[in-house]
């Protein structure tokens, strides 16, 4: 494989790590949130508002159900709004993270959920606020889920990044469907399938190392 | 508090009280009580298609200043509720609940998170974070209460060691035995310096041994450092191991309260005296029961059970009947506990009959027994 081809790879999986790296961290920001509201705000629970938790939770869905690449060009004049422009990986990182929020927040609302509804109890009968509660009991224990949650969300990104080459947005899935495919690089598309293959084992076996670090409820030492 | 830890591993022999029973007047009065119920009931309204529930009905009672009060009643008879409406948790439906002289059911929000920190509670299934040591477990409650670092580390060191598990400072739940995780829900509770400590089922998890060990320590707490314990329990052991005071609920209703040793000498409500049959039992031997027949038999004895209650009742029992009536009294089975410093239990005795199978023996015993007021009744007889 040539010198230039083997630039394009590692520039294509430059623009995926951007790409990933910011979508997961803004997917988080906003997902987490969502998720921890979502777990905590159905009837008699720490922050009750019902109707809202339904409001949401039908736009989560809704949001979940749209197929990424139809998600992708719809939102494009948002995108524009955003970003400045609809076409480049900074513009891509758009829907990647409209798409992310609602996955993750499923996630971090299943990992709360498994969280002892008695440590809710316990804290609050020491006279624990409902954002103490958030943050010193359920956060921290549901910390080994909530990695794993991450984790999946950092490998379901990756796949969806590979969508974003319709708006020029760069990045391994599009190179391995411009070279791979279109030009017709078998080795192109084979190097691009080697490399993804590598970072999604990367990215689960260090959610897994660090879901396990965190893990004090079975100690295997 | 190093004596105190040192006392919280020494096993009390069988029967032994934990505290002599105190004059506390059971009708406490404003002053002095450190719980008060009002005129309580709780509902929980009917929801998706379950009919509603009366959980709580007419609830009037005290709870002494420093006392050790048993709450005492089958599952489901409203136990939970009645502890949760004492820290807040949950909300009376009509009634008042008092607090140390404040309505803790009309407090709300930051007024109700404040009084809590005076109220601590300990759980059946411990309920400590998984994901912090012993030691932070026990630091949770002050970082609630926005202590400083340097005097929480203080309070924690202060608090491991008044449960006797100074060295498991680092260990995680997950590391601990049952035990061990009480001592940490204790200390735990004990760390804002409550005046009131709410257990709810805090031995049912655990083997009789550990159960022995730990209600030691709550009646060291409770003399040590005046905290008012409220134990809710299904355990008749727990009760008279630990409490002075007890409540008998039934189906959300209060059916008897007062001293234990009162309450358990003579028990009116049918609740009451089940729970007392599961301590002091009211089967007789296998191989005894066996032999009773209903029918006399010459030469054989009558089978006669008296039921003892009070201070030293049953002691010389057997030795005066022998004596003023002049009988060969022959003690089959006995059955003897300490409950509130009173014994409660049964002797069964076989009486002598005559030659010919004549009752004359019997019906003497039977009348003495009558005159010094012990309980009696005959079972049958034995050849």
């Amino acid at each position: 494989m040539s010198p230039e081809l083997i630039n394009l790879i590692v520039q294509a999986t430059f623009e995926s790590l951007y790409m990933v790296g910011i979508a997961a961290a803004l997917g988080t920001a906003f997902g987490l949130p969502l998720g921890v509201f979502l777990a905590t705000s159905r009837k008699g629970e720490l922050f009750a508002a019902p109707l809202v938790n339904r409001v949401l939770g039908i736009v989560v869905n809704a949001t979940r159900s749209t197929p990424f690449i139809i998600l992708v060009v719809a939102i494009i004049p948002f995108t524009r709004l955003i970003a400045g422009t609809s076409i480049g990986s900074t513009a891509a990182i758009v829907p990647l993270v409209i798409a992310s929020t609602p996955f993750i927040a499923r996630l971090v609302e299943a990992a709360i959920r498994e969280v002892d509804g008695g440590l809710i109890e316990t804290a609050s009968s020491f006279g624990a606020s409902p954002i103490q509660i958030v943050f010193k009991v359920l956060i921290p224990e549901a910390l080994p889920g909530l990695l794993l949650a991450l984790t999946l969300a950092v490998v379901s990104l990756l796949g969806y990044s590979a969508m974003v080459g319709a708006v020029g947005g760069g990045g391994l899935g599009d190179l391995g469907i411009r070279y791979g495919y279109q030009r017709f690089m078998p080795e192109m598309m084979l190097a691009v399938v080697v490399v993804l293959i590598a970072l999604v084992q990367l990215v689960q076996s260090a959610g897994d190392y660090l879901a396990r670090r965190v893990n004090r409820r079975l100690r295997h030492r | 508090m190093k004596a105190l830890s040192m006392n919280a591993h020494q096993s009390l022999a069988i029967g032994q009280p934990i505290a002599p029973p105190e004059a506390i007047s059971p009708a406490a009065t404003a002053s002095d009580a450190m719980v008060r119920f009002e005129a309580i009931s709780k509902t929980y309204p009917a929801y998706r298609g379950k009919p509603g529930v009366n959980a709580l009905e007419n609830i009037d009672f005290a709870i002494p200043r420093g006392s050790i009060t048993g709450v005492i009643g089958r599952s489901g008879a409203g136990k939970s509720s009645l502890v949760r409406l004492i820290n807040g948790l949950e909300k009376p439906t009509t009634g008042r609940v008092i607090v140390d002289n404040r309505d803790i059911s009309a407090l709300a929000g930051r007024e109700l998170r404040l009084a809590q920190r005076s109220i601590g509670m300990i759980f059946q299934h411990f309920n400590l974070l998984s994901s912090r040591t012993a030691a932070d477990n026990i630091a949770l409650p002050l970082e609630i209460a926005g202590w400083a670092k340097a005097d929480i580390k203080a309070r924690v060191a202060e608090l491991l060691a008044l449960v006797g598990i100074a060295d498991k400072h680092d260990r995680y739940p997950s590391e601990l035995s049952g035990g061990q995780k009480q001592r940490v829900g204790i200390a735990r509770a004990l760390a804002t310096r409550p005046d009131v400590l709410l257990s709810d089922e805090a031995t049912s998890a655990l083997d009789p041994q550990t159960t022995r060990a730990i209600l030691d320590l709550l009646a060291n707490i409770n003399r040590e450092l005046g905290v008012t314990i409220v134990l809710i329990t299904h355990e008749m052991s727990v009760v008279r191991q630990l409490a002075r005071e007890v409540v008998v609920l039934d189906a959300g209703h209060v059916v008897e309260s007062g001293h234990v040793a009162d309450i358990f000498t003579h028990p009116k409500h049918p609740i009451t005296q089940s729970f007392l049959a599961e301590v002091i039992g009211d089967s007789l031997p296998v191989s005894l029961a066996s032999r009773i027949v209903a029918e006399p038999a010459a030469g054989g004895q009558a089978v006669i059970r008296v039921q003892v209650r009070g201070a030293g009742a049953g002691d010389t029992l057997v030795a005066r009947l022998a004596r003023e009536l002049g009988l060969d009294v022959s003690l089959l089975s006995a059955r003897i506990d300490e409950i509130g410093g009173q014994h409660v239990g049964s002797l069964t005795l076989g009486i002598p009959l005559g030659i010919s199978g004549g009752e004359d023996a019997v019906t003497r015993t039977l009348a003495w027994l009558s005159q010094y007021q012990f309980p009696a009744e005959r079972l049958g007889y034995v050849a």
